[in-house]
């Protein structure tokens, strides 16, 4: 099981709704992918549209948890407010805090992320921040009252996989207890089977199944790595060595010469 | 008076952000408000008097990763 705060899920993987060819198929990539927690976003909308609400009625029906987010914010200010106007509307605490630096890696500011915790936590929120590799970073997010961290394997939206394999490794070595699932920059179901080895919590995804030739199947196929990745961590694998080591047993072998 | 909302300047009569929002048509209880970037709440709006000048956002659940 896998415990957020005080909830408790089935499901190890978290699935985004942007940038999905339809809204049914969407609809039908979450069922897919067996995810139990869902993020959203929140947007400027015009008059008379209720284009929210039609989305958002849509994600209710599928009876998921809401995981809010601050996707765009570029500072702490703007990524507690728009963290207090989400928790207004989806009646959570949970909130996927983000503070971008940069518009072309869409990295992390660590600095205005950590201010952003610090003020969020205080305020009752219960914070999944999106975050680097850098464990000093953690540190303070572990101390500003986080008890989940969100590192990214690589930029959003690229597919590269984990570009820091060390570093991510030993991150799950340093902070044995606190949850940690893998944001960011996944693009294949190897990718989150990669990462759930290596004794990560679980992986938050969005393009990599969205943008795929079939979206409703890559869901699918994400949902299987990571389970099971996640039971061959639980299971302990084999280190790698050098030279061979027979699997059928020598006592009891013929000898024909 | 004037104000801004979503970063349009419009006219409006309207005494509180709840009457606002009707007169808009902003419907639905999945919008999200702020105004000179403090939030409003839901619960307060019909309270909320504006201002000339008030720079208001109006906020709806969207697709996101």
């Amino acid at each position: 099981m896998l415990k957020l705060y005080d909830k408790t899920f089935q499901s190890r993987l978290l699935l985004g709704t942007a940038r999905y060819p339809s809204p049914l198929i969407m609809e039908e990539a979450i069922r897919s992918s067996r995810a139990e927690i869902v993020t959203v976003s929140l947007r400027r909308e015009m008059a008379g549209h209720q284009q929210g609400s039609q989305f958002f009625e849509m994600i209710r029906a599928l009876g998921v948890q809401i995981l809010p987010n601050t996707a765009g914010c570029h500072s702490a200010r703007e990524a507690i407010l728009t963290a207090e106007m989400a928790r207004d509307v989806f009646k959570t605490n949970w909130i996927k805090l983000e503070v971008i630096c940069n518009h072309d890696t869409l990295a992390p500011d660590v600095f205005g992320l950590v201010e952003a915790a610090k003020s969020l936590c205080a305020n009752g929120f219960e914070v999944f921040p999106y975050t680097t590799d850098d464990l000093g970073v953690a540190e303070q997010l572990m101390r500003a009252g986080c008890k989940v961290l969100m590192p990214w394997a690589a930029p959003i939206g690229s597919a590269r996989g984990p570009v820091n394999p060390s570093a991510l490794k030993s991150m799950r070595g340093y902070f044995p207890e606190i949850v940690l699932i893998v944001d960011a920059g996944l693009g294949r179901p190897s990718h989150a089977m990669q990462v759930m080895e290596w004794g990560y919590d679980a992986v938050l995804l969005n393009t990599a199944v969205a943008g795929a030739g079939d979206p409703v199947a890559m869901a699918s196929a994400f949902a299987a790595a990571t389970d099971a990745g996640h039971k061959a961590y639980e299971a302990g694998m084999l280190e790698p060595r050098d030279m061979a080591v027979p699997s059928t047993p020598i006592i009891g072998q013929a000898v024909f010469s | 008076m004037k104000i801004i909302i979503n970063g349009e300047t419009r006219e409006t009569s309207a005494k509180t952000l709840a009457n606002l929002l009707a007169d808009l048509d902003y419907e639905g209880e999945w919008l999200a408000t702020a105004v000179n970037g403090e939030l409003v709440q839901s619960a307060t709006r019909t309270k909320y008097r504006l201002a000339d000048g008030d720079r208001i956002e109006i906020l709806s659940p969207m697709q996101g990763g």
